[in-house]
């Protein structure tokens, strides 16, 4: 019981101090070229609590999704460390995936196979995929509003909203402590872009699964998200919930979210052209 | 606890025997032109040995029957075995392809599982597919087969099996390894295993370093043993040498193909390689 209390105030997330380089490798031979590396993470620090949907808002190579696939296990860090519900990414990977599904920005299906082949595949690799599978997944689909006679064609047939709400159906189905969503909804028509937004919100709701959702959509930030963290360059500029930031850096009477990251990703650009002329 | 982690690895299991299986029915035409392929150059073997007597080669009825006999086993064991080769080596290849390697190895299960079940797939499909060429040469050529011990030729070609997934394993380390080049050296590697392991000729024809290299493929007892016991009626008794070699060669070759599987996911995560598609 104790045990219950504790893993239900812990942190879902918290990541501290974390790192990742890419590319920087030296010239091993000698007409081999030298690549510089770049920093995606710079010392990241933050905190998920559970049950709540956190947006990460970042411009493109920002790091959103650098620091996705840490969570994933899809990569190390270089340095720092990250948990998910108290176990490390790197120590406790096989750990850290039975908690965990991701729904990317480009919906990863095998195209020649129908939405229910891939996502029965899925199930089977989430323990699941018995009696009662396909029953589940039409009840998913029919939610995000999917005709239910497309789950028999190939992937290919389908559009690309229709896809991403397939994607959507396949983290469902494994019931993930925590969703990483790495901008669901880009591409989207608005139709689409609202019925994945209105399924997010129902998660928060129910309280479902922890959600951390990447994406530089600002006002669906501002509606889905309970807490929001700003990164930009690889660094955490600012976090806490969508209100506080408006308040804090919009700079404007009545601001929004899009105010408060513009101020906040402007300063740092002037940071760096000081930076740059010091 | 043991049990239900074997009946989710076994599940897993089956998830991508399940998933080969419906690419294969999904991809069929493809499945059915290189079916073709397989078969016509099978065939152009078996005719180039027909024809030797034509061009003033043979020495007598007899010893061109044999020759062709030798040929069209060393043809078809060779389309078996590189199939298999092929499916496996290049599992991940496809998958990146596809764009859904990073959801597979997010997935809750063990590596082994996910390796062996792509085998598992792969030689069903093969030997499928090689007893259908192996049927259309029977009756094609009207080979003579009265004198081969079939158990013999069987219980080779299933240690000979073991080794395969072992050197299918370490190949498909290479498109883990680098996303750009590492198909090439796929083909590469398999270029080299038929040159070396007696496909068409003795290896004793070779020059030294590559003989050498011969003796070091599973590929070459495998061809060997066979062609003993189709072609002379080799008892199971007298391959047992070359059935204990290949057992020998697999007991060695999958746990260290595995292992250096492992080692590659890490680089590979270190390094951000899961992502790219070359």
């Amino acid at each position: 019981m104790a045990i219950e209390v504790l893993e239900v105030n812990s942190d879902a997330v918290e990541v501290r101090g974390l790192v990742k380089r890419f590319g920087g490798r030296g010239r091993r031979l000698p007409w081999g070229k030298v690549r510089p590396a770049k920093l995606a993470l710079d010392n990241v620090s933050l905190q998920v609590a559970t049950g709540t949907i956190t947006g990460i808002l970042g411009a493109n190579g920002s790091g959103k999704s650098t620091l996705i696939r840490i969570l994933a296990t899809l990569l190390t860090p270089d340095g720092g460390t990250a948990s998910v519900f108290g176990d490390d990414v790197v120590r406790d990977a096989a750990a850290v995936r039975r908690h965990i599904n991701r729904v990317s920005v480009e919906a990863s299906f095998f195209k020649e196979m129908s939405p229910w082949e891939n996502i029965l595949y899925a199930a089977r690799l989430y323990g699941s995929g018995g009696d009662g599978t396909r029953q589940r997944v039409e009840t998913i689909l029919e939610r995000l509003g999917l005709p239910l006679d497309t789950l028999d064609k190939p992937m290919k047939q389908l559009s690309r909203g229709q896809q991403q709400k397939v994607a959507i159906a396949r983290s469902f189905l494994t019931s993930p402590s925590l969703l990483l969503m790495d901008e669901p909804t880009t591409g989207l028509d608005p139709r689409s872009k609202r019925e994945v937004q209105d399924l997010v919100s129902s998660i928060r709701r129910d309280r479902a699964a922890t959600v951390l959702l990447c994406t530089h959509d600002l006002q669906e930030a501002e509606v889905l998200c309970d807490r929001v963290i700003v990164i930009d360059r690889g660094r955490v500029l600012a976090q806490g919930t969508p209100a506080e930031l408006i308040q804090r850096h919009a700079g404007i009477d009545g601001g929004t979210l899009e105010d408060a990251f513009m101020q906040l990703t402007g300063k740092r650009l002037a940071e760096d052209e000081e930076e740059k002329e010091e | 606890m043991i049990a239900t982690s074997l009946r989710f690895e076994s599940n897993a299991f089956w998830g991508f025997v399940e998933r080969q299986k419906n690419l294969y029915r999904r991809y069929w035409v493809w499945e059915a032109v290189f079916l073709l392929y397989n078969l016509v150059s099978v065939l152009s073997i078996g005719y180039l040995a027909s024809g030797l007597s034509s061009i003033g080669l043979g020495q007598s009825a007899a010893s061109l029957q044999q020759a062709q006999l030798y040929l069209l086993v060393g043809a078809l064991l060779w389309t078996y075995l590189s199939m298999v080769f092929f499916e496996i080596a290049f599992a991940i290849s496809w998958e990146r392809w596809e764009g859904t390697i990073e959801y597979t190895f997010m997935a809750p299960i063990r590596r082994v599982t996910h390796l062996l079940g792509i085998c598992a797939a792969s030689l069903m499909y093969g030997i499928a597919r090689a007893a259908i060429i192996g049927f259309s040469l029977i009756f094609l050529f009207r080979l003579d087969l009265s004198h081969a011990n079939y158990l013999a030729a069987l219980a080779i070609f299933a240690a000979a099996t073991v080794a395969l997934l072992g050197v299918g394993i370490f190949t498909s380390i290479l498109p883990l390894l680098s996303p750009e080049k590492g198909d090439q050296l796929a083909y590469a590697v398999q270029g080299v295993l038929l040159l070396i392991s007696g496909v068409y000729y003795p290896i004793t024809v070779l020059p030294l370093p590559l003989h050498l290299a011969g003796i070091l493929s599973p590929l070459t007892y495998t061809l060997a043993g066979v062609r003993d016991a189709l072609l002379h009626g080799q008892s199971l008794a007298g391959s047992l040498p070359e059935i204990g070699i290949l057992l020998l060669m697999g007991a060695v070759l999958v746990p260290a193909a595995l292992w250096c599987f492992s080692r590659a996911e890490i680089r590979a995560k270190r390094l951000g390689l899961l992502k790219r598609s070359g």
